[in-house]
Order: structure tokens, then sequence, then C-alpha cells
């Protein structure tokens, strides 16, 4: 789509939102429209040349910013925005049929608002994105039980006690947690919370929380302690992660869709190489084991050495039978 | 890109709009600047690419045509054209807001804004503060989920090559697709396979290249009180007979087997013996292997032979 496609939806938008907003301020409109003051500008003084055939100065908009205060008359034509396209009202519609599938989310009144919503933009946006947003759906996994500690613990501002499962180190510990927010990504409910074992924010899958408690402590955690952003995934590899390079068979090809990659270089025959980062030396062990004879580390030499080390003791195992005594 | 032709389009669509009666092309050419200084041909190539990007983006356009008249008329009905008075309480404003941030991909997080855009251009108030304590992402990453939503809304077949789960091999399918469902972060697209004349489920991490259309919109019909999660949901390994593995597990470590476990009984030395109830012993055998030497399994043979096996590889490799 060209970028004029572009601008005119934006001033079928713009055109309508000044005619219910008079008065309103060339930053604040700008901010809401993404837009540079200098760009927003820009589009005043192109609607302000365009109007009803004829184009006598009575017909055309009249639209005036002076002082950074923005006045509009003369675009009856224009004044209502455009109808909801499928994409636009079927976005909305499968991620508020989504908020519906979370009850444990929902307040009873956010219920009966989401109720509310979907009724109210599938009359806005007619047939085809009622449709649509009911063959696109987003399953959430049911809440644990913990999720009810976790908000209660949100509400009343306290601190939890968790007993914490982290299966790639297989490792249970406990921890101290101030509960920011329930983050749910890729329909999965984690916790996040400034952690005193790490020092630091941290998202605990709620499903991995063997135990949970509201402490008599009121939640207070530091300053520092900003949001995590969770646009680009919730794993994120650090860069100073160190760096591994694996070679994985057809059978092997999940390790590729599991965790995100680096690199991925098809070798033929549903061979990859899987080039990815990992915080955790023990993790990756556990994975090159999992792998077993349908994948292998190629690098770091001194990883696929600790491999095949611990294959080679659990092997062991099974080789001497007076491993009984 | 040029504002003239910026400007040309949206006096197009006032004049469309405020018109009462079908315009001709060449009134409309008498009506809007920047078509008058075109010559007929120019003009003519000039307005069907306008009409053609007004209704890209979604701008009702009528085309009327009058037996009596050479000419056909165009108008934009003002009914077709514009959102429904709407308003919405502030309740309803904080949902909508949290599910406007729902997208973090560009082509479905557009749309929404898009939409909210127009709502609020609509004089709705919106509340994009959210709920304050959550927070909701889904994301599309897969490279094919864009074509598939466009299918799926288009109601129209697609054609894409899919490498098979165990194999890697690469085979082209044709798909009448159904429906798309997110389930655990991955997206599966849910159709009928013309292929194997029958409903399948493809997981859109392993489509490979791209998905064309085939044939044309509106050609797909999804069945009545199909359900696209249920299909999504089944696992061939759900058919496979629940069984018990008897495994000695080394004292203090373990401890996701453990909560998982039946029975967890001291046995010799350093060893606890344990029962757990597994269906697919490959499953069962990649998580074992992953344990090292803090487990071994002592039934069933087949469970056994699938670590052995496992460890084997480690081995080797």
């Amino acid at each position: 789509m060209s970028a004029s496609t572009d601008r005119l939806p934006r001033l079928l938008a713009l055109v309508p939102y000044l005619m219910s907003h008079q008065g309103a301020q060339v930053p604040e409109v700008a901010k809401i429209f993404g837009l540079t003051e200098k760009q927003l500008i820009d589009d005043l003084q192109l609607v302000w040349m365009c109007g009803l055939p004829g184009h006598t100065p009575g017909d055309l908009i009249d639209v005036s910013w002076d002082g950074g205060e923005i006045l509009i008359e003369n675009a009856e034509t224009i004044a209502r925005p455009l109808r909801l396209g499928v994409d636009e009202a079927s976005a909305l519609l499968v991620a508020l049929r989504m908020l519906l599938e979370f009850p444990e989310f929902a307040e009873v009144g956010d219920r009966d608002a989401l109720a509310r919503v979907i009724a109210k933009l599938e009359r806005a946006a007619g047939e085809g994105a009622a449709a649509v947003s009911s063959q696109v759906a987003v399953e959430v996994d049911s809440a644990p039980d913990a999720l009810a500690v976790v908000k209660d613990a949100l509400r009343a501002g306290r601190r939890l006690s968790l007993t914490y499962y982290v299966p790639g180190r297989d490792e249970v510990t406990p921890r101290e947690v101030d509960p920011m927010r329930v983050v749910v990504a890729d329909g999965r409910p984690y916790l996040e919370g400034w952690c005193y074992r790490a020092e630091a924010v941290r998202l605990f899958r709620l499903d991995r929380m063997l135990e949970v408690r509201i402490l008599d402590v009121p939640a207070d955690p530091p300053e520092e302690a900003e949001p995590l952003d969770v646009t680009e995934g919730v794993f994120r590899p650090s860069p100073s992660d160190e760096l591994v390079e694996l070679e994985v068979t057809p059978a092997g090809r999940w390790v590729a869709e599991y965790y995100p990659c680096e690199e991925v270089t098809e070798l033929g025959e549903g061979r990859l190489r899987v080039t990815l980062r990992a915080r955790d030396r023990g993790w990756l062990v556990r994975l090159a084991l999992r792998l077993g004879d349908t994948g292998k580390v190629v690098a770091p030499e001194s990883l696929a050495e600790t491999v095949r080390e611990h294959a080679s003791a659990a092997l062991a195992l099974y080789d001497a039978p007076c491993a009984e005594g | 890109m040029s504002r003239r032709k910026t400007e040309r389009l949206l006096n197009l669509v006032i004049c469309l709009l405020a018109t009462r009666r079908p315009l001709s092309a060449e009134q409309i050419r008498q009506a809007v600047p920047g078509y008058d200084r075109e010559g007929d041909e120019a003009f003519q190539r000039m307005f069907e690419r306008d009409k053609n990007e007004l209704r890209e983006i979604g701008i009702p356009i009528e085309v009327h045509k009058d037996p009596w008249e050479d000419d056909p008329g165009y108008i934009i009905r003002r009914q077709a054209y514009e959102l429904p008075e709407i308003t919405l309480e502030p309740d309803e404003a904080a949902v909508l807001g949290l599910a406007a941030q729902v997208w973090q991909r560009a082509s479905l997080a557009e749309a929404a804004g898009g939409a909210l855009l127009k709502l609020r251009a609509g004089g709705v108030q919106t509340d994009e503060s959210g709920l304050g304590t959550l927070e909701l992402r889904v994301d599309t990453r897969d490279p094919a989920f864009p074509a598939l939503w466009e299918a799926v809304r288009d109601r129209r077949a697609v054609r894409f090559d899919y490498r098979a789960a165990g194999s890697g091999a690469v085979l082209t399918r044709t798909l009448e697709p159904w429906g798309v469902v997110s389930r655990r972060g991955r997206w599966y697209v849910v159709g009928f396979d013309r292929d194997r004349g029958e409903p399948r489920v493809f997981r859109l991490s392993r489509i490979a290249g791209e998905v064309t259309p085939v044939g044309k919109p509106g050609a797909v019909r999804v069945p009545e009180g199909v359900n696209l999660r249920e299909m999504v949901g089944y696992r061939d390994d759900m058919t496979l007979p629940e069984r018990s593995a008897l495994l000695r597990v080394r004292r203090g470590t373990c401890e996701g087997l453990r909560q998982l476990a039946q029975r967890v009984e001291p046995g010799q030395g350093e060893w606890d013996e344990v029962e757990l109830v597994f269906a697919d012993p490959e499953r069962l055998a990649g998580w074992l292997a992953s344990l090292g030497a803090d487990v071994q399994v002592i039934s069933p043979p087949d469970a056994r032979d699938a670590v052995i096996r496992r460890l084997k590889g480690a081995m080797a490799s």
C-alpha cells in the first residue's frame, strides 16, 4: 500500500476527531495520532485545501490552529469516521474473546463489560468481522489455583512467599516476591514481581508455583523495579549469554520451534544448524542429553565434552549390575 | 507519496459522500480538482486506480448502472460509510483498551490501533491505561500468519509446503482453512486438506516458505458446529494406554519429577524408588535422559531402552 493510502485513512479519522474535540491542542492530537507536531500541521494544511465540489472558500474545510488550539468547521460531510474494517474489528474482537476465556482474570463486572463491548463492536462492524473473529482463537491455559492468591496479594499490596520450580535447572527454590502485575503471554499467565533472591524483576509462571502464600509484609518493590518489556516475547536471551551451536536431525527440529534462536540454517534432508544463547550451562547439558541421538553440540567443544561426561556417567548406571549394592 | 494525490482522493471521498445522486465519471472529473487537467485516457486510468485504492481502505463506492444512461454512476452511501454511533461505559473502555494492546506484531497491532483511533474519532471515550495490574500479549511471529489470517477472512483456499514433524520431509498441501488457533504459544491452522480428503491441523512454524491463495475468495465453507480448539487439542499420544514406570532417583535431586510421581519411597543407599505414570515412552525417555545420572529406569524395558539409546546418542556426538 502506498504512503498516500496510509495518509488518507488518517485524515478521515483526524477530521472527525477534531470535529468532536473542538479546541483540542496540537501536541495532544499529534500524540494520539502518532505524529510529530510538524506532521500534524502538514495534515491540517492539506485538509484546509479540500472540501465540496466548487471549491470556493465557502465550500472548503475551514481549519485553524492559532495558539495551538485546533478549530475546524465546514467539514460535516466527513464528520463521522469510516466504519471499522474487517481486520480492525476482528483484531479487537479476537482479543476481547480471549479475555473472556480467562475467567480468573475477570471480576464479575469485567466479564459483564467484556460481553457488552463485544456486542457493541459486532454491531458496529457488521457480519464479516463477527465471522472472522469466531474463526481465530487464542486459547488461555486454565489458570492454576495460584492465581487467586496472587490476585489477592496484588489487591492488598502484600509480599508473596513462593516455592518455585525451575524445570531448566530442575530446581525448587524458595522466593520472596513483591508482586507487580499479572502478564498473560501467548495464553500463559505469569506473575511479574521484584524477586528478593535475584534482586531483580522476574516473571514466574503460575503453574510452576508449588506453593504460594501471602506474607504479612507490605509489598515494597525498590524504585528501580521497572516492568519488563514483554513486547518481544517473555524469554529474551541476553547478548552476554553463551553462544551455542547445535546440529539436529529432523526429529530434533522442535528445538528451533521452542526456543528463540539467533540463527537457523537448513542443512538438507530436514537437518538444521541452530545457534542460540543460553545463560545456564546446566540447561544446555539437559537439552543435549534430551536430544540424544537426534542432535549434537557443535560448539563450544567444552560443552560437548561436558555432555559426553554426563551421558557416560548416566550410562554407567545401566552397565553395572552390581550398582544395586 | 504525493500530497496532490492525497488531496485528490480526499476531495473524491467528500464529493461522492455529498452527492444525492450517483455521478458519472465525467461529472466527477469536472467536480474534483486534480482530474480536470488530465486527458481522457489518463483520467480514466487515474480514476480506476483511485477507486481501487479507496476500496482497499474500506470505502464502499457503489456503482449504478442505469439502463437509460451510457455511463455508470458512482456514489458513497453515508449509511455504509459511517461508523455507527457507539458509546462505552468506563468499564467497557478499560477492557477495550486492554484488548487493543494484545497483539504484538505489525499487521494486527496496526489494525487494532486503527480501530481504536476510529472509535476515538467517533467520540468514543477509550481508556488505554489498561487494567493496571494485568497485561496480555499474543505473538504472531510465524511468517505464515498474515497470509492465513487473510485466507480465513476471505474464505479462500491456500497452498503451502509443510514439513512433517518426525521425518522433516516437505510436502505441498492444499487446504481450505476453517480457522487459526493459538495454543500454548503456538499457532495452528485447521481446515479441510484437499489432498488427503479429510480435516487436518497444521502447525504454522512447520510451514516452509510462502502461503499462496488458490481459487476464488468466498469459496471455502466452514462446516456447522466444527470445534477448532478440540481439533487442535487432540494429540496422537492420547490414544496410548497409561502405564507405570519404576525409577531410581538420587536423593535430593529431580524435584520436578518427584512432584509428578505417584509414589516416592526411600531405597538403598543414596537412592529413592519412584513410581511414575506415563503414556509415550519416547516422551518419557527424553525427559529422563535430560536428568542424566540422577535417575535410572528399572522398568518397563521399552522406556529403559529408549533412555539408553538417547544417552548413547549423546555420548557419540
